[in-house]
């Protein structure tokens, strides 16, 4: 008997489900043993019926033993399939870093709703500028960008931005054979090959705004670890896994460019802005250096770790 | 735990009080956002209206003002998990201009060679992984059969060497810029790193592997698909616009990757513009009942009307666009391709359904130019980043992505931190062509209130058609 997987993106880009189509023949391989029931980006199953006449009061989503989720979740409708999900499957998955932790989006957390709307509908360059759209047939927006725990149980996370196909592989044939998945919990440092060889001389991380120094013709493994050249790499603070499973380095450096932290904090709840600072302080670096802290929580603003400053003044207040 | 949605009750969706039934297609599939179709039947039966819903917002305009400019090609690129190089190299292009760096020719090429290399797995996956089911398996097929996975029932051998092709296009760019999906590799000032020639060569035999199969999906296409484009298929969603893309100034010709923007107007005449002065010629229309902006053509001086019978302002980006605004495509497949199209269609061509059939041209173009990106020595010179210092300035950045042409525009503060952006996305532009497609297919195959699944499917092929 295939089991039943059911599929649904809220706040997202669809990069994860691309990344699920990047098992390529992995994924034919475990076919067979799947039965899609609901994935809006490859099937055509409807909320409220195939002709569209079913009761608007009732989302449907067929029964399923492993509900898949990508995205944060920002309005009304969001929240209402978060929901549905979550009552017509056994295992709930949070598949990358929106669900898991706000993800990019989850950036807007900082700002207000009144200057998102004012900036978009009566601020950009070709806009010609009109109230903002408030028809009841738009879900509602919600007070923040919520990541999926904060509205509905999780059972099982795969950070990533997107997360590695290695481990959307492990998480369905570990379910399939009953076991639980074997994920990476270290931190991206623990999995890049560059040459460490103390901090001592930084005082000061700098913009990544010109080469590191390497070699090209060279191994990444005789490059000089980024942060150790001066450069903000998130790798400290950032949960392993975008290099799979196999012993790739970790993406952005295998370019020589430094993490970001997509992969968000090694710990779930860890903060990966208070974390990098303490880890720039420890080392006497001058956290001034850092133009842009809460871009530091780009990845993981989600959970209340950005608010907007309206939003921070009530929140003191209670 | 409630599943009550308070948003959808039918008796608001349309201010006039039809009295028929509103048919929600909900969530629309097989594309790449989150969008719903709203369709009212009047009394009759007959179509009252229809709307194609934007569904979200999530507002990157906002919350790139005071990030550091170079740190937004690596934001942005999560606007979209399909065409994320698209977004990753226009804003490179964006910031580049705030900063007035400028790129050494390897870098550029680098930065060419990768984004066309996207637009390859990109038109494989929406041709074969999201519109084929509905030719391949029939716009009736049963929902659970119609979809790749069906497919692959039905057609294992190709489905095979799809999802093979597929994938060895998205680890040939993996391997080389280190990330395909939210990629990391263009920099401020260039690329992050050059090219071997080891890495030249093994690009190379694999994209000579992708023209092959490129050109088995022309043919594919032609005997399975496109011969059965009737005249019936070829009016779904037909509609009159103009049309948007980019062109080589020096020739006329298809670029994807930079150039001018050339507007034409519906009857084939067109002007040309520098991408930087797109807000002369572009305007976004606002409507109560969706998130997304409604681009029009501004400088035709005729507003804003969707009516199907006398729009205004109304052009279409994205593959059909492109072919139709350039003179010539300067790869010689492609373009014996392009003259067999215009022979049959003429230009500029307005069948929605000629989109797939574009989408395909586009893709043996694709295979074709990197190709020869590959063969050019230039590519491989050590020489691809210059230094950057960040200032105060403004940058508009455009490439052609698989949905049409993409528009970051930043200024930036004397810290190079960005003061405000604005971005029109490829999709966007299709946001009004497509509402009007739904609503010519919907008044088509929806007569005297007989509605099936079929019929609701063809609605959507009209969407699915633009590839949102």
């Amino acid at each position: 008997m295939p089991v039943k997987v059911a599929e649904e993106w809220l706040g997202s880009c669809s990069g994860c489900e691309i990344s699920i189509l990047n098992l390529g023949e992995t994924l034919l391989a475990v076919l067979p043993q799947l039965e899609f029931v609901h994935i809006p980006v490859l099937m055509d199953h409807k909320y409220f019926g195939q002709t569209g006449q079913g009761d608007v009061h009732h989302l449907e989503i067929p029964p399923a033993t492993v509900g898949i989720v990508s995205g944060n979740i920002r309005n009304q409708e969001q929240l209402e399939v978060a929901e549905a999900m979550r009552a017509s499957c056994d295992v709930l998955i949070a598949l990358g870093t929106c669900a898991t932790h706000g993800g990019i989006p989850a950036l807007i957390n900082s700002y207000s709703d009144a200057d998102l709307f004012e900036r978009y509908y009566r601020g950009c360059e070709t806009t010609d500028a009109g109230p903002d759209p408030d028809d009841p047939a738009l879900p509602k927006m919600l007070e923040r960008t919520f990541a999926l725990d904060e509205k509905v149980k999780v059972d099982l996370y795969l950070p990533g931005c997107p997360p590695h196909p290695d481990q959307i592989a492990e998480a369905i044939v570990a379910l399939l054979e009953g076991r639980a998945p074997q994920l990476p919990s270290r931190s991206v440092c623990d999995t890049c090959p560059t040459k460490r060889e103390g901090k001592g001389a930084v005082k000061q991380v700098r913009r990544f705004l010109q080469p590191p120094q390497f070699d090209p013709k060279k191994p990444l493994s005789e490059m000089r670890c980024l942060l150790e050249q001066g450069l903000l790499c998130m790798g400290p603070v950032t949960r392993a896994g975008c290099s799979g499973a196999g012993d790739d380095a970790p993406r952005c450096l295998s370019a020589r460019v430094p993490c970001r932290g997509c992969y968000g904090p090694v710990k779930h709840d860890g903060n990966q802005m208070l974390d990098m600072l303490n880890a720039l302080a420890s080392n006497g670096i001058d956290i001034k250096g850092v133009v842009d802290r809460p871009g530091l929580l780009r990845f993981s603003g989600g959970h209340g770790r950005l608010m907007n400053p309206s939003r921070r003044v009530s929140a003191c207040q209670k | 735990m409630s599943q009550t949605i308070e948003i959808k009750d039918a008796a608001k969706d349309f201010s006039h009080g039809a009295a028929g039934r509103l048919l929600n297609i909900q969530p629309v599939t097989r594309i790449e956002g989150h969008a719903r179709i709203a369709i009212q039947l009047d009394e009759a039966g007959e179509v009252a209206d229809s709307k194609l819903h934007i569904m979200a917002m999530r507002g990157f305009e906002k919350f790139i003002e005071g990030r550091p400019a170079e740190e937004v090609p690596r934001i942005v690129s999560r606007i979209c998990g399909i065409c994320p190089w698209m977004h990753h190299t226009a804003s490179n292009k964006a910031v580049d201009g705030c900063f007035g760096a400028t790129v050494p020719p390897a870098g550029k090429k680098l930065r060419e060679l990768m984004q066309t290399m996207a637009h390859i797995n990109d038109k494989i996956l929406h041709f074969f992984f999201l519109a084929a089911p509905d030719f391949v398996l029939g716009p009736g097929a049963e929902y659970g059969v119609r979809n790749v996975i069906g497919i692959v029932g039905a057609a294992p051998e190709l489905a095979a060497q799809v999802v093979k092709m597929r994938q060895a296009g998205q680890m040939m760019i993996e391997k080389f810029a280190g990330k395909v999906i939210h990629p990391i590799a263009i920099v401020t000032g260039g690329f992050s790193k050059p090219m071997s020639e080891a890495e030249r060569q093994e690009l190379l035999a694999q994209c000579q592997e992708q023209l092959e199969f490129a050109k088995f999906c022309m043919s594919f296409a032609k005997e399975n698909v496109f011969a059965k484009l009737d005249q019936d298929a070829l009016s779904l969603g037909s509609i009159t616009t103009g049309f948007l893309g980019t062109v080589d100034p020096a020739d006329g010709s298809l670029n994807l990757y930079d150039g001018s923007l050339r507007l034409m107007k519906p009857d084939g005449s067109y002007q040309d513009f520098p991408y930087q002065e797109y807000t002369d010629h572009l305007g976004e229309h606002i409507e109560p009942w969706s998130y997304g902006k409604f681009p029009y053509a501004r400088s035709w001086g005729e507003g804003f009307s969707m009516d199907l019978k006398a729009p205004k302002g109304i052009y279409r980006a994205n593959t059909l666009a492109r072919l139709n605004v350039c003179d010539k495509i300067n790869t010689p497949l492609a373009q014996a391709e392009l003259e067999e199209f215009r022979q049959k269609f003429g230009r500029p061509a307005q069948s929605t359904m000629l989109y797939h059939w574009a989408r395909l041209i586009e893709l043996v173009y694709a295979c074709e130019r990197v190709v020869e990106l590959l063969n050019d020595p230039g590519i491989t010179d050590p020489k691809v980043r210059d230094a950057v210092t960040p200032k105060a300035g403004r940058g508009v950045g455009c490439v052609e992505a698989p949905r049409g042409s993409l528009i970051h525009d930043y200024t930036t503060d004397a810290n190079g931190l960005i003061a405000k952006a604005n971005l029109i996305v490829g999709t966007t532009h299709n946001i009004a062509p497509m509402n009007m497609s739904v609503k010519k297919a919907a008044q088509d195959v929806i007569k005297a209130g007989q509605v099936s699944e079929e019929a609701l499917n063809k609605v959507e092929m009209a969407v699915r058609a633009y590839d949102p």
